[in-house]
């Protein structure tokens, strides 16, 4: 029996076989899903701010792009996956409400996409493919044995990436 | 004054916290009731710190449909807010609002899509709501408090939430929530976010002589 791990936010989760990981409604924050396909094992990291050297508050690793995906990658090697194989994908980062100004929160999306990416660059892990900005919520699954990426909106076909 | 924790300052204060979020709230409630002209009841609120990943779980659901308002807050303190209410509830409103102008039943008023017309109205509730709420909040503490314009989302719960929930993540690893029921003739869930920055909070709390 294959099994759904949940994500929640500033949370993380590994799996193998035929299981998978998912989490629900991730609006500015960025789904990264990463997996070695070889051993077949991956994992998902819900991440909520772009970087965890802007705050002094950062203890919990799992709420920033820079540190959420040094855990996961850490996680997914522990796992069994090998660290020069692993490749990634991710979804999120929808800028929720638009406001007329430009304030850093408002867009907190943009900003958390564009850190994943130069995080997941900067430890050479590809970037295999992405769903992000727009103003929309997504719910994403992920099976690290085929490397399917689900992404679901509200009133929109389901998209696999 | 000293610089507090947000675990600190919500254990220490949680009953003022508690009192300003029932006569923000009872204020709304009032205007809520003028406005569909029909009694509305309210809940006490509840007060809650919530880890990140228990947030959206207390509002009925992470992929639940829910209807957003989200505004900035500036002035004399200075954050978000964000009122949230699930879909069905909202439809219910401006159903009411607009004298049943939706033309559906209660039964296909779940899936009801909105549009513009509706959309605006929504935003009006919502603006007269987190109005008077934050009218309250400024004629207690006799501070000034200007709301921007709301913003609307209709989207799933959690993704409205990411946005206040990273707002709180600068600064804690939890969330504040002030949790209000409301009801008329039928169930209507909302639930009140307020957001002010750390500064803002101690402020509040000085301002009312508590601190």
């Amino acid at each position: 029996m294959s099994e759904v791990i949940k994500v929640g936010m500033a949370d993380m989760a590994v799996c193998n076989g035929d299981d998978a990981v998912t989490t629900l409604g991730l609006g500015s924050c960025i789904g990264i899903a990463i997996r070695d396909a070889v051993a077949g094992v991956g994992g998902l990291v819900h991440i909520m701010l772009p970087d965890s050297t802007e705050i002094r508050n950062n203890s919990n690793r799992l709420k920033f792009a820079d540190t959420g995906i040094e855990e996961l990658v850490a996680a997914i090697v522990k796992a069994g996956g090998n660290r020069s194989r692993l490749v990634a994908k991710i979804a999120g980062g929808a800028q929720m409400f638009a406001f007329g100004s430009n304030s850093d929160i408002v867009r907190i999306g943009e900003r958390n996409a564009g850190a994943s990416k130069k995080k997941l660059s900067e430890m050479n892990i590809a970037l295999l493919a992405e769903d992000t900005g727009a103003t929309y919520g997504r719910t994403v699954i992920f099976y690290p044995k085929t490397g399917d990426f689900i992404i679901r909106s509200v009133g929109m076909p389901e998209k696999v990436i | 004054m000293k610089n507090l924790s947000m675990e600190e300052l919500t254990s220490q204060y949680s009953d003022v916290l508690k009192e300003l979020g029932n006569i923000g709230a009872g204020n709304a409630t009032t205007a809520l009731a003028q406005m569909i002209g029909c009694k509305v009841d309210m809940s006490v609120p509840q007060v809650k710190l919530l880890e990140f990943n228990e947030l959206s779980n207390i509002v009925g659901g992470e992929d639940e449909i829910m209807v957003g308002i989200y505004l900035q807050v500036e002035g004399d303190i200075e954050g978000n807010m964000m009122f949230i209410l699930e879909k069905a509830s909202a439809a219910h409103l401006v159903n009411k609002l607009m004298c049943g102008m939706l033309g559906v039943t209660e039964e296909e008023i779940v899936n009801h899509e909105f549009g513009e017309m509706e959309c605006s109205a929504i935003k009006e509730v919502g603006n007269i709501i987190t109005g008077a709420y934050l009218n309250a909040l400024s004629s207690l503490t006799n501070m000034m408090i200007y709301p921007s314009t709301p913003q609307m989302g209709i989207d799933m719960a959690a993704a409205l939430l990411s946005v206040p929930a990273a707002e709180f993540g600068l600064h804690a690893d939890k969330i504040l929530l002030v949790q209000t029921k409301f009801s008329d003739d039928i169930e209507l869930d909302g639930y009140f976010i307020l957001i002010p920055d750390m500064d803002s909070y101690q402020k509040i709390l000085t301002t009312l002589g508590v601190m």
